[in-house]
């Protein structure tokens, strides 16, 4: 299978991914800097901003201008529930909104579940180092 | 009864203080500008993997799926081999923000919990961080339906 290189190198698309994803953790940069919140308290800040704009049908336009640069930070990991929620309840009704965002994202959930698992599994527990 | 008791109030102003002169006033522009080009450069090679599974005639929700678990796992094995902690002391919300930072905030937890246990240690403490993560992200995605629902019975295009 022959892959066009130039087309995966396209410098265009990986510049407004470089520069969209970046400018999204610069404000995680910032939101760690300046409050006291936790790591934990962004991400989960992050995740529910994505499913909001992404509910509100503002966050598309990220992913259309970016790619991966919207969809790789856990904004986008937001979004593509949200987005799959929304296109379940199209699908099939009230029953959607349950299934569609966890489908919508299942490979993501189970792949850092499996390799989470294996990778804690096979890590040195280490003494850390400060 | 002892005269080194002091109001507990007063020193913990005294103790706040004492943090706040203390603490090394984080550079932030130099932390942004690390977290900006880490961050920046994770996305980018998503995007390089993910314009490689279109070229290989995948769709775009395939290709996104596709990406997520290559970079899960490369993040998740990265952590394991206490890798990911330097890249993320260097670049802080850079590696934080893309999904590295979720497979992170997955097995850091479980390795320092390994002595409890391979169920209740690494098993349970797996999801410290990442499960308000997927409570808050799921319940969210629900009520985005339930909403979605609500507006579409009643003719009103959203989206």
């Amino acid at each position: 299978m022959d892959i066009d290189w130039i087309q995966v190198f396209n410098w265009m698309s990986l510049l407004k991914c470089f520069v969209v994803g970046g400018a999204l953790c610069v404000i995680g940069q910032i939101l760690i800097d300046k409050t006291k919140l936790t790591p934990a308290r962004i991400l989960v800040i992050f995740v529910t901003t994505g499913a909001i704009l992404g509910g509100l049908g503002v966050y598309k336009y990220l992913v259309d201008f970016a790619g991966s640069g919207a969809t790789v930070p856990l904004t986008g990991f937001g979004y593509n529930l949200a987005k799959g929620a929304i296109e379940g309840v199209q699908q099939s009704g009230i029953v959607g909104a349950f299934t569609g965002g966890v489908k919508a994202s299942a490979g993501g959930i189970a792949a850092a579940v499996f390799f989470g698992y294996i990778a804690s599994l096979i890590s040195k527990p280490k003494m850390k180092k400060q | 009864m002892n005269s080194n008791s002091s109001n507990p109030i007063e020193s913990k102003q005294k103790y706040q203080q004492y943090v706040d002169k203390k603490s090394p006033n984080s550079p932030i522009w130099k932390n942004c500008f690390n977290a900006f080009w880490v961050g920046g450069l994770i996305c980018t090679i998503g995007q390089i993997i993910s314009n490689i599974c279109k070229e290989r005639g995948l769709d775009t929700t395939t290709s996104g799926t596709i990406v997520s678990i290559i970079l899960i796992g490369i993040a998740a094995f990265l952590t394991g081999l206490n890798f990911f902690n330097k890249i993320g002391k260097f670049a802080g919300a850079g590696s934080l923000i893309p999904i590295t930072g979720f497979a992170n905030s997955i097995v850091s937890p479980a390795m320092e919990y390994k002595s409890e246990g391979y169920v209740m240690g690494v098993g349970g403490k797996m999801f410290t961080v990442a499960g308000p993560v997927l409570v808050f992200g799921i319940s969210a995605s629900i009520l985005v339906g339930l909403v979605y629902l609500i507006f579409n019975t009643q003719s009103i295009t959203l989206v």
